[in-house]
């Protein structure tokens, strides 16, 4: 069952045209994700989903409803989460008011406690650190907090950019390990990577954006083996 | 060892400087939530001061119709967030200063032309006793109001610091677009900050009513102020902004004895422009 759809979406920014008709779908309960050099309009695209920038044309259709309109947290309160590029955790705030933001859409308090042991249980490491401010963590445990975070609202859209962005090497298989683990329990992931031969092998769907349109799209496996694609992201 | 005078005048000092302190941290709650500088800060503690003083003309001491009216300006405060600033924030960031600063000169003369430029002192103002403590004289009511500003401020720091909006309002301040990404509703919020940021004008002006008369221009000559205690305590930093209006007060207290009452602002100033020079973003500011 496909639960987001985007339809010849072209979005401007900063006075570019940074997405020209870029159409995708994701079926519930998968990992679909989004390839690209810099500035193919990756980003953009997942800040037009979460409504942080405004599309010029174009629809994008969540579990049956279009929101392309639609305020951000209203968009967040319909159950779509993004962890945006660079984290961004509130610095000065503590790990424990960091999670209990996630869950700001939650009212019952009662489910944002449940909510913090699920994720805490999923990324230990912040258990360690949950009275210390932001500002303290390593980049590693600054990414699973931006991660934990995202899924402290319980999303059906988990929407993830460049999680393996400037993350020493061996935190990044705890950080795919988180991903993989969130996906099982249900939540459908979008995920933007640049590190292209993880993102694939996590994958069950991918698609190659180039210039803001889409130039590849098919089962991640299948991408792995593409030559455009071993020669253009995986060094082959 | 005799101090002379100086202990009287750091009391002083203290009590003065924690009436800025609840003035400036409306002025620095606005600022850090949504980037606005209220010129019209000023203008809300005139209106808060002469809605005390119109309780008063109806026997209701300041200190009992401080509530009452906090809560007038925080719903004066969300309706000229809602019907003015709203619009201002589309558009280029002079806007917004334009359009504050037109709000000032149309409340001032709104005063003028409504309460004329009379001045308007509480009628058989209570509190009217001193307070010896060793040779230190405190006038009651300038005590209360000092106190009454203290609990005031600690009041907004716990909202701010410990109440589930007050950590939305520290999450926007702190990176406008992370908090969209939560599902906080930045108008709605800012709406908030500009209600709490003008109740706490409204409260300092029930306060000062007890020791000051109401008048079209006071609330220039302690928003000017505010605007120092701000700048020199930090930019949207509450902590900062008690600091720096403590300071502020014991430096005009202080130097309107040892120079001259028609001068006590220099050294404000001097100071001022002291820490912006050495330290830009303020005592405890970031960036």
């Amino acid at each position: 069952m496909t639960i987001l759809e985007i339809r010849d979406l072209e979005v401007d920014y900063d006075g570019v045209r940074a997405l020209q008709g870029v159409s995708l779908r994701a079926e519930r309960g998968t990992i679909t994700t989004l390839v690209g050099a810099n500035g193919a309009g990756k980003t953009t695209l997942l800040r037009a989903i979460s409504g942080i920038v405004r599309p010029q044309s174009g629809s994008i259709t969540f579990a049956g409803r279009q929101i392309e309109r639609e305020q951000p947290h209203a968009i967040v309160r319909g159950g779509i989460a993004h962890v945006p590029e660079g984290r961004r955790v509130f610095a000065t705030a503590t790990v424990r008011d960091n999670l209990l933001l996630g869950a700001y859409v939650l009212r019952d308090r009662a489910e944002r406690e449940r909510r913090l042991e699920v994720v805490l249980a999923m990324f230990p490491r912040l258990r360690e650190r949950f009275q210390q401010r932001a500002s303290t963590l390593s980049g590693g445990e600054a990414q699973m907090l931006a991660i934990a975070r995202g899924t402290m609202s319980a999303p059906t859209l988990l929407m993830l950019d460049e999680p393996s962005l400037g993350i020493a090497p061996n935190l990044i298989p705890t950080i795919y390990a988180g991903i993989r683990r969130i996906a099982e329990t249900g939540t459908t992931v979008l995920l933007v990577e640049q590190n292209v031969r993880d993102a694939l092998q996590l994958a069950d769907r991918a698609y190659v954006l180039q210039t803001g349109r889409v130039v590849i799209e098919g089962k991640a496996k299948d991408l792995l083996g593409d030559p455009m694609v071993q020669k253009a992201f995986l060094g082959l | 060892m005799d101090l002379g005078p100086l202990p009287q005048l750091v009391v002083s000092g203290i009590l003065t400087g924690l009436l800025f302190a609840l003035i400036s941290v409306g002025l620095t709650l606005i600022f850090g939530v949504m980037d606005v500088v209220n010129f019209a800060h000023g203008e809300f503690l005139m209106l808060a001061m002469y809605l005390t003083f119109g309780l008063a003309l109806v026997g209701l001491n300041p200190i009992f119709a401080l509530p009452f009216v906090a809560l007038a300006a925080f719903v004066l405060g969300a309706i000229v967030y809602r019907l003015l600033i709203r619009r201002l924030l589309d558009g280029p960031p002079s806007t917004v200063v334009f359009g504050t600063f037109g709000l000032l000169v149309f409340l001032q003369g709104a005063a003028q032309y409504f309460f004329t430029s009379d001045y308007r002192s509480v009628p058989n103002p209570p509190f009217q006793g001193t307070l010896h403590l060793g040779n230190v004289a405190l006038g009651e009511a300038q005590l209360i109001a000092g106190l009454g500003a203290l609990v005031m401020t600690a009041l907004v720091f716990a909202f701010v610091e410990f109440t589930e909006p007050g950590r939305a309002l520290r999450a926007l301040s702190e990176d406008r677009v992370a908090a969209q990404l939560m599902g906080i509703d930045v108008q709605r919020m800012n709406a908030l900050a500009f209600g709490l940021g003008t109740a706490c004008v409204g409260a300092a002006g029930a306060l000062l009513m007890l020791t000051y008369p109401a008048f079209p221009r006071v609330g220039t000559e302690f928003a000017l102020t505010a605007f120092v205690v701000v700048a020199l305590g930090g930019f949207g930093s509450v902590q900062g902004a008690l600091l720096g209006a403590i300071l502020v007060g014991l430096v005009e207290v202080l130097g309107g004895f040892y120079i001259s009452p028609a001068l006590k602002l220099i050294p404000v100033y001097a100071l001022y422009l002291v820490v912006v020079l050495l330290r830009p973003q303020g005592l405890l500011g970031r960036r």
